[in-house]
């Protein structure tokens, strides 16, 4: 991977390989996140995600390979810089809601009055107020997740990084989670999120890197990601036989009507539509409609990192996705 | 949800800045915890049981320790020797108190070992019998006590006889603080006792380390915690958090037991057998010791503990833990009565014997340079064993996924049996 200006990026990996007990979790990954960008890792369980994201913010160290965060190949450097909120949540009980946030600030070089101050005036923004002298243990879940997602950007990050943001989280405070993070990304932020639900990434990403069994199959913007795999034509004829069949790829799916017509789905072959357009209107094919939609991030997962792995993706993605 | 709007970037934290953070922490929630009023308290129920019985045992060696010496002679004769005790008993304090058991009439005669063991006769405080006459004593009883008694009857015997001295000229005292081999003893018995002190202190303490780990790993706070601060910082500042607890609870006691023990016009350290660098800095030496004996064996504690995943695994640990203690003590006890050996020498460089080993001689030796010296040191092994304990953590803890939990255990057990995992 060739490298830039590091002030445009706000991380680069090169080579990241990490195992644990002779098993490698993370094999090789290349990554290169813009600053500002909203930037998603993608993978099933067990990718390799959670793991790329400790060694990304020096939770852990690579095997092999570089990083650098904002610059800096030494995260801990920069963690006065950087918002984390892990998959597994989690706070001191005893704690108070607003001094949970300014706790999280001071580990993050933040004043610990500053620190409280600020967590008061963020959870009264976000409604959570009437909350802020309450001990965590006194909190529901979703209470406490937001608190914790408040203290995670209580001293203004540059990048924030969320592991699997949208699990455990019902439908509204998922949306609100969305908007949060467009803002974040408006204001300049760098905010990173894994997860292995498509349609979040779909939704929201400028980038992706898809990752499975620990390497990076593609990284890059999501449209690049659908430009991998060729527009699918779905075609519908008035007959099912003739010269113009010679136009349509042999690895074409075919479903016949009863009226002797044929609905047909294929690629759009490398040449184009004119040619085909051709083929069918002098074959004489009766052509009844005719459609050309351009592949989705989950038709591109599928093709990027293989059928078994999105199945893997997709068995989970409804629990997750409630 | 909206982000929030800055009004102060923050800056990058020193590793001790960050260690500050994390102490601040525990120190606060373990001093306003409930729990700390217990931990407060806990050390009075030993004293009050130990109080409790001391008093019991006491009562029972007064009783007990003040052995009788009967007599079976002839009416005469016990009249004399009573006399005669009450006339020297001012100037002989080793004289035996004198009962009367029986007193024979002329021509009678009596069994003085019959006389000794029949429980009846006196309470069964009876030691010995003095038996045949004022000029011809026979002591009848276990022959230790006999001979203890022999020359204080025979002094006895010799004053109710007309033969014993009338006049006791009054000697005078010149006392001095000490002599050489008295403050040899007293500095010895000075280590002793301070080693120990820092012993019980530390066991008692330092052991509460073990599980300092297990509240961030089952809040999964921990992360948190690994992103933002180095984990070095995270293992110092718990130490010194619990470092400041304990310092807070010995103050405490100190505190009650001085206070208790002043009032009740107990002894003063004055007192006491001066140790060879003094009492005020002896006092700052057993205070720094006891830090670095702490931390020393706090970030092992830490490090072992760390590894655990619940809290029976820590109990589990704690034995071992104590055992390891206790041979650390008994070496550095060892090497106390080997002063100038070489192994006094491996005990001072051992760094977990090493504050024992130089407290013990801070009390017989007055140099203070091998103290900055050992200081010097112990304060490298704990910064060694932090940065190892925090390294250990990392790279066997801080992993994801199942595969990382169903590790743990094992990596456990290989520590414990001292190698590696995988």
């Amino acid at each position: 991977m060739a490298r830039n200006d590091s002030r445009d990026w706000a991380i680069e990996a090169q080579g990241l390989v990490k195992r644990f007990d002779g098993v490698t979790a993370v094999d090789g990954v290349d990554l290169r996140v813009p600053q500002g960008a909203i930037y998603g890792i993608l993978g099933p369980n067990g990718a390799g995600k959670t793991t790329t994201l400790r060694m990304l913010l020096g939770i852990i160290d690579p095997d092999a390979g570089m990083r650098r965060v904002l610059g800096s190949e030494r995260p801990h450097d920069m963690a006065h810089a950087i918002g984390y909120l892990p998959e597994e949540r989690g706070l001191y009980p005893s704690m108070k809601a607003f001094e949970a946030i300014g706790f999280l600030g001071a580990l993050r070089g933040l004043p610990q009055a500053e620190g409280r101050r600020r967590g008061r005036i963020l959870m009264e923004k976000h409604g959570l107020g009437h909350l802020a002298d309450r001990q965590i243990r006194q909190m529901s879940k979703g209470q406490a997740q937001q608190v914790q997602l408040l203290g995670t950007l209580v001293h203004a990050p540059q990048l924030v990084v969320f592991d699997e943001p949208f699990s455990g989280l019902d439908a509204i405070n998922q949306g609100r989670l969305e908007t949060m993070i467009r803002e974040l990304a408006a204001g300049g932020t760098t905010v990173i999120f894994s997860t292995h639900v498509i349609a979040h990434a779909e939704r929201m990403c400028d980038e992706v890197a898809i990752i499975a069994g620990g390497r990076v199959p593609f990284a890059g913007p999501v449209d690049v990601a659908r430009d991998r795999i060729a527009p699918q034509v779905r075609l519908e004829t008035a007959r099912v036989e003739g010269a113009w069949r010679a136009a349509i790829p042999a690895e074409a799916r075919c479903d016949l009507r009863s009226d002797g017509g044929a609905f047909w789905y294929f690629s759009l072959p490398d040449s184009g539509i004119e040619p085909l357009l051709r083929a069918l209107i002098e074959g004489e094919a009766g052509i009844l409609s005719l459609s050309i939609e351009r592949g989705g991030l989950h038709d591109a997962f599928v093709a990027i990192a293989g059928e078994a792995v999105a199945q893997a993706m997709n068995t989970t993605q409804p629990e997750d996705a409630q | 949800m909206s982000a929030p709007n800055p009004t102060q970037r923050t800056g990058r934290l020193s590793t001790l800045a960050a260690a500050f953070v994390i102490a601040r922490r525990d120190f606060v929630a373990i001093l306003w915890s409930r729990s700390f009023i217990f931990f407060l308290l806990g050390p009075l129920f030993p004293l009050i049981v130990g109080g409790l019985a001391g008093g019991v045992g006491s009562e029972i060696r007064h009783s007990a320790e003040r052995p009788q010496l009967g007599m079976v002679l002839a009416g005469d004769d016990i009249d004399a020797l009573l006399t005669a005790q009450k006339a020297l008993a001012p100037h002989l304090d080793s004289l035996p108190e004198l009962v009367v058991v029986r007193r024979l009439k002329p021509g009678e005669s009596a069994d003085p070992a019959a006389a000794l063991h029949d429980t009846g006769t006196n309470g069964g405080n009876l030691a010995a019998i003095l038996s045949g006459s004022a000029a011809h004593p026979v002591l009848t009883g276990p022959k230790g006590r006999i001979i203890d008694w022999q020359g204080s009857v025979s002094i006895l015997s010799a004053r109710a006889t007309g033969h014993g001295p009338d006049a006791f000229p009054q000697v005078a005292l010149a006392p001095t603080a000490t002599s050489t081999a008295d403050q040899a003893t007293g500095r010895l018995v000075t280590a002793q006792g301070a080693q120990t002190l820092l012993f019980l202190l530390i066991m008692l303490l330092a052991g509460m380390v073990l599980s300092n780990l297990v509240e961030e790993k089952g809040n999964k706070i921990i992360e948190v915690l690994a992103a933002a601060i180095p984990m070095d910082a995270v293992f110092l500042g718990k130490l010194f958090a619990m470092l400041a607890v304990s310092l807070v609870g010995i103050s405490v006691w100190a505190a009650t037991i001085g206070g208790v023990h002043l009032i009740g016009g107990g002894q003063t350290l004055q007192s006491l057998p001066t140790p060879a660098v003094g009492w005020p800095l002896f006092v700052a030496l057993g205070i720094v010791y006891f830090s670095m004996g702490y931390l020393l064996l706090g970030s092992v504690f830490l490090t072992v503990g760390s590894m655990a995943s619940t809290v029976r695994e820590v109990q589990t640990l704690s034995m071992p833990v104590t055992m390891m203690q206790l041979l650390v003590f008994f070496f550095a006890t060892y090497a106390m009565a080997h002063q100038g050996t070489p192994t006094e020498y491996a005990a001072i460089a051992f760094p977990f014997s090493s504050p024992f080993t130089m407290l013990a001689r801070a009390a017989i030796h007055g140099e203070i340079w091998p103290h900055l010296a050992a200081l010097g040191w112990q304060v490298l092994c704990v910064a060694v064993f932090v940065r190892g304990g925090a390294h250990i953590f990392r790279r066997r803890v801080m992993q994801s996924g199942p595969q990382g939990a169903r590790g743990q255990k094992r990596r456990l057990w290989s520590i414990l049996r001292g190698r590696q995992a995988g």
